[in-house]
C-alpha cells in the first residue's frame, strides 16, 4: 500500500493464499504488519496510550484480518479493505479502554503508508488469552507459534490426525477472536 | 508472544476460506427454502390463485416485494463488508419504495373516492401483520448468520438490510395468499410488517453482528 506496486503483492499473496498457498499467505501477513504497527503507534502515541499496547493491537489485527479474509473481494483493491478493517478494530480497542474516539479512514490510509519494522517486541495479551483456551487447543497453538512444528509434526507428536489439528487450531483463533473481543482479562 | 511468531500460526491456518458473497448467496436460499416450506405447509395459495395470476394488481405485488428482496440483498453484499456502507448502494433501496408509491398514485387515480377507504383496510390488515413477519423469521437468521462472517462496519445498519432482504422474501410468498391486491392495502399494511423486521434485524445486528 505504500505504493500501489505493494498493493498489488499484497493481492496476489491473497490470492494464491485463497487457493491454499501456505507461503503467499505468509508473506502477505509479513508484508502488512508493519503498516499495521504505524497506524497502531501513530493512534497511540496521539492518544498517550502507552507504546508496550502497540504490538498487542498489532497482534489482533493481523488476527481480525486472517478471520475475515473471506470478506475481500477479488475485484476490489486490497489497501482499502485493510484500512477499513484496522480502522474498524482500532476504534473498538481503543474504545475498550474507556477512550472514545474517532478516526477518520483518510488518517488511517495515510498511516498505512507507512512502515514499522520493530518487530522484536513480545506481548503480553495474547499469552493471557492463551490461557483461556481449551487445554488441546492451547497445545496446538504453543507447539506451532512458540516451538515453530508444522501441522504434521504437532499431529504426529499429540497422535492426532493433521485435518484435526488444522480445525482445531481454526477453532483457537476463533476463540481467541472472542476472547479479544471480550475483554482483556 | 512475538510477532512473527503469531504470523507463523496464522499462516498455518490458511484452509480456504467461504467467500462472503458465497455465505450470503447461501443464506438467501437457505431462507428461501425455509419460508417456501412455512408457506406450503401452513399458509398455501389463495383459492382463487388460477384467475388472480391474470390480474395485474396481483403481479405488481410482486414487483415490489421481489424489487425489495433483491436490492436488500445487493445491498447487504457491500454494507456486510467492512467499510461497507449506505453511500454506495443505499439509493436501489428506493426502488421498491418508489414503484409502490406510483402504484398507489394510480390506484388513487383510477378508482372512485369512495373505494379508496374499503381498498385500504381490505380484509386481511391481521394477518398481513403477522403471516409475514412470520415468514421472514427464517430468511432473517440465515442472513445475519452470514452477516456474522462477514464483517459490517456498522452491525446495526447490516441488521437493519437484512430484516428488509428478509420481508421482501417473506412480503412474496404473503402476496400468493393474500387476497387484498389494492396497491392502497399494500402500501399501508406491508411497510408495517417490514418496519417490525427491519427493527428486530437493527436490534439483534448491532448485538450479533459485532467483531
Amino acid at each position: 500500500m505504500t505504493t500501489s506496486s505493494q498493493e498489488n503483492d499484497w493481492a496476489v499473496w491473497m490470492r494464491a493464499a485463497m487457493i491454499g498457498d501456505a507461503g503467499a499467505y505468509r508473506q502477505f501477513l509479513v508484508s502488512v504488519a508493519p503498516h499495521v504497527r504505524a497506524v497502531a503507534r501513530s493512534r497511540c502515541r496521539s492518544l498517550g496510550t502507552p507504546e508496550g499496547e502497540v504490538e498487542d493491537i498489532v497482534q489482533e489485527v493481523l488476527l481480525t484480518i486472517h478471520l475475515k479474509r473471506g470478506t475481500w473481494d477479488r475485484s476490489r483493491p486490497i489497501g482499502p479493505w485493510v484500512a477499513a478493517i484496522t480502522r474498524n478494530k482500532l476504534i473498538d480497542i481503543l474504545r475498550q479502554r474507556g477512550r472514545h474516539i474517532t478516526v477518520p479512514i483518510e488518517d488511517v490510509m495515510d498511516s498505512l503508508k507507512a512502515e514499522d519494522p520493530t518487530p522484536e517486541l513480545s506481548t503480553r495479551d495474547i499469552d493471557t488469552l492463551l490461557g483461556h483456551l481449551k487445554p488441546q487447543q492451547r497445545e496446538i497453538v504453543r507447539s506451532i507459534s512458540l516451538n515453530g512444528s508444522g501441522i504434521r509434526e504437532t499431529a504426529d507428536r499429540l497422535q492426532m490426525t493433521e485435518g484435526a489439528v488444522r480445525v482445531t487450531l481454526h477453532r483457537a483463533l476463533k476463540a481467541l477472536a472472542v476472547f479479544y473481543r471480550s475483554g482483556r482479562p | 508472544m512475538k510477532t512473527d511468531d503469531f504470523i507463523n500460526l496464522l499462516a498455518k491456518d490458511f484452509d480456504r476460506p467461504w467467500s462472503f458473497r458465497s455465505m450470503l448467496a447461501g443464506a438467501v436460499a437457505g431462507g428461501i427454502i425455509i419460508a417456501a416450506i412455512l408457506f406450503f405447509a401452513g399458509i398455501g395459495f389463495r383459492p382463487d390463485i388460477s384467475e388472480a395470476v391474470r390480474s395485474n394488481r396481483f403481479l405488481f405485488k410482486f414487483v415490489v416485494s421481489v424489487s425489495l428482496a433483491v436490492t436488500a440483498i445487493w445491498v447487504a453484499l457491500s454494507v456486510g463488508r467492512p467499510g461497507g456502507s449506505l453511500a454506495h448502494r443505499g439509493l436501489a433501496l428506493a426502488i421498491a419504495p418508489s414503484l409502490l408509491a406510483g402504484a398507489a398514485v394510480v390506484e388513487l387515480l383510477v378508482l372512485p373516492e369512495s373505494q379508496w377507504v374499503p381498498h385500504l383496510v381490505g380484509h386481511n390488515a391481521r394477518f398481513c401483520l403477522t403471516l409475514i413477519p412470520l415468514l421472514a423469521i427464517g430468511p432473517l437468521a440465515c442472513l445475519l448468520a452470514a452477516l456474522r462472517e462477514g464483517a459490517p462496519s456498522n452491525p446495526g445498519l447490516a441488521g437493519a438490510v437484512a430484516g428488509l432482504a428478509a420481508s421482501g422474501i417473506a412480503a412474496t410468498f404473503y402476496a400468493a395468499n393474500c387476497t387484498d391486491d389494492s396497491a392502497l392495502f399494500v402500501i399501508t399494511w406491508y411497510p408495517i410488517a417490514t418496519l417490525m423486521v427491519t427493527t428486530a434485524g437493527y436490534l439483534i445486528g448491532r448485538k450479533l453482528l459485532r467483531w
